[in-house]
């Protein structure tokens, strides 16, 4: 077995290079789910930046290619078609710790989160649950409402992730 | 006011946690001051399961990129200044398998150790003619290549006279979402490695060492750059075989 090459922090300066225009918008006519990462003093992380993999609404992880579609005349993103299902989104948080997400409710129930930060040696995973698994039964109740996204009125869900501290949301670690 | 924090004062702490073994750097390396708030306490829990989102991935295709953008000195009407160079090596999982057409994105400072974003305010000049952005595709021997120009070191408030060694930073994708790897590069030789508790956070010897790209002379080309190799191994699980290559 190869050793791994070591992560590194993404630092403050990733800003310029790695969001791009509609990093956030999977798909349309979805739902929208929302929050903000908070650090263990319970303060809005600015400089976090969220991803997002997921299934399409019929559990297929089949992922298009096209999330950064450029224009080949003058090198400008362009984006997804938004008739293909890529199932990757990029999202920084705001000046407010705030980040927000436009798609469909993934077939098998969760959408894959993985967060990076200044101040993050090595990236995060979670999962948002939009609904009950058998996964989340494996949990001590407390730990397990960290994992799901609470409906805020219709179509929309709140989602907020807490690095450390007492509500601190569950990271994943998958071997 | 308590007294600044001194490098004397981060190069002890920087030794109490030398030799730590781990391929990855600790999250609660305190060196690294911007760590203490910012990382769990609670131990990660383990998924163990075959159908987990996680072990597939985004996929990105032709359309993702143009192949400008892996010659950061073509951006601008201009030439960048600084010292020109190249940095390719191959992207691999931990099984060597090459990471094939997969995205490679990378930014960095300028010659002078500037970013090009409002929120660095080092008194470094802007490089009209640099942006510090590239990405390209992995080939089918999951190779990569970059021309660009060699980052300036730059100052930063962890502490007291406070400096990052240069360095470039990588963003990969594996097949695998649990292959996902976000680093930084940096040059051989450099004289600031003992003093940067980011670099130091990589606490194992060997493992630290990977993240240092090697001079390659017959990679350089006459009268033009200077070459550099620096070859990536994806962590985590990959996808299943019939994912690879797809
Ligand atoms: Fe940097």
């Amino acid at each position: 077995m190869n050793h791994p090459t070591p992560s590194q922090t993404v630092g403050p300066f990733y800003g310029y290079a790695l969001p791009f225009p509609g990093g956030g918008d999977l798909a349309s006519g979805g739902i929208g789910v929302h929050g903000h990462v908070y650090d263990g003093a319970g303060d809005p992380v600015p400089d976090a930046l969220l991803e997002f993999w997921q299934a399409d609404e019929h559990g297929s992880l089949a992922g298009s290619p096209g999330t950064l579609r450029r224009d080949p005349t003058d090198g400008s993103v362009l984006g997804r078609d938004g008739l293909r299902f890529t199932g990757f989104g990029r999202v920084p948080t705001d000046q407010d710790g705030h980040w927000a997400l436009r798609t469909v409710v993934p077939g098998n129930g969760y959408i894959s989160v993985c967060v990076f930060a200044r101040g993050l040696l090595h990236h995060l995973y979670t999962r948002i649950y939009l609904g009950p698994d058998a996964f989340l039964d494996a949990l001590p109740a407390q730990r397990r409402r960290t994992l799901v996204a609470t409906p805020e009125r219709e179509g929309v869900y709140r989602f907020d992730i807490h690095l450390q501290g007492e509500k601190e949301t569950v990271f994943l670690d998958f071997g | 006011m308590s007294e600044p924090l001194k490098q004397a004062d981060i190069d002890q702490e920087i030794a109490a946690r030398a030799g730590e073994h781990g391929e990855h750097p600790a999250r609660d390396y305190a060196p690294y001051r911007s760590t203490l708030l910012r990382h769990p306490h609670r131990p990660l829990v383990v998924v163990k399961d075959p159908d987990a989102a996680e072990l597939s991935g985004p996929v990105f295709g032709v359309t993702d990129v143009t192949t400008l953008d892996n010659d950061l000195t073509k951006q601008h009407p201009g030439e960048p200044l600084g010292e020109r160079i190249t940095v390719r090596g191959r992207v691999l999982d931990r099984q060597g398998r090459p990471v094939r057409g997969q995205l490679v994105e990378i930014w960095q400072a300028n010659a002078s150790g500037r970013y090009l974003h409002q929120r660095d305010d080092h008194p470094a000049p802007l490089d009209p003619n640099f942006t510090g952005v590239g990405r390209c595709l992995t080939g089918d021997d999951g190779g990569y290549l970059f021309t660009t120009i060699k980052p300036g070191p730059y100052p930063w408030r962890n502490h007291l006279n406070a400096w990052r060694p240069a360095h470039i930073h990588f963003s990969l994708f594996g097949t695998a979402f649990t292959q996902r790897l976000v680093t930084q590069m940096y040059f051989p030789g450099d004289p600031l490695f003992p003093y940067d508790p980011i670099m130091q956070s990589v606490t194992d010897e060997s493992a630290r060492q990977r993240l240092v790209a090697g001079y390659v002379h017959e990679l350089s080309e006459p009268e033009y750059s200077l070459g550099y190799r620096w070859d990536i191994v994806l962590d985590g699980p990959a996808g299943t075989w019939m994912e690879e290559g797809r």
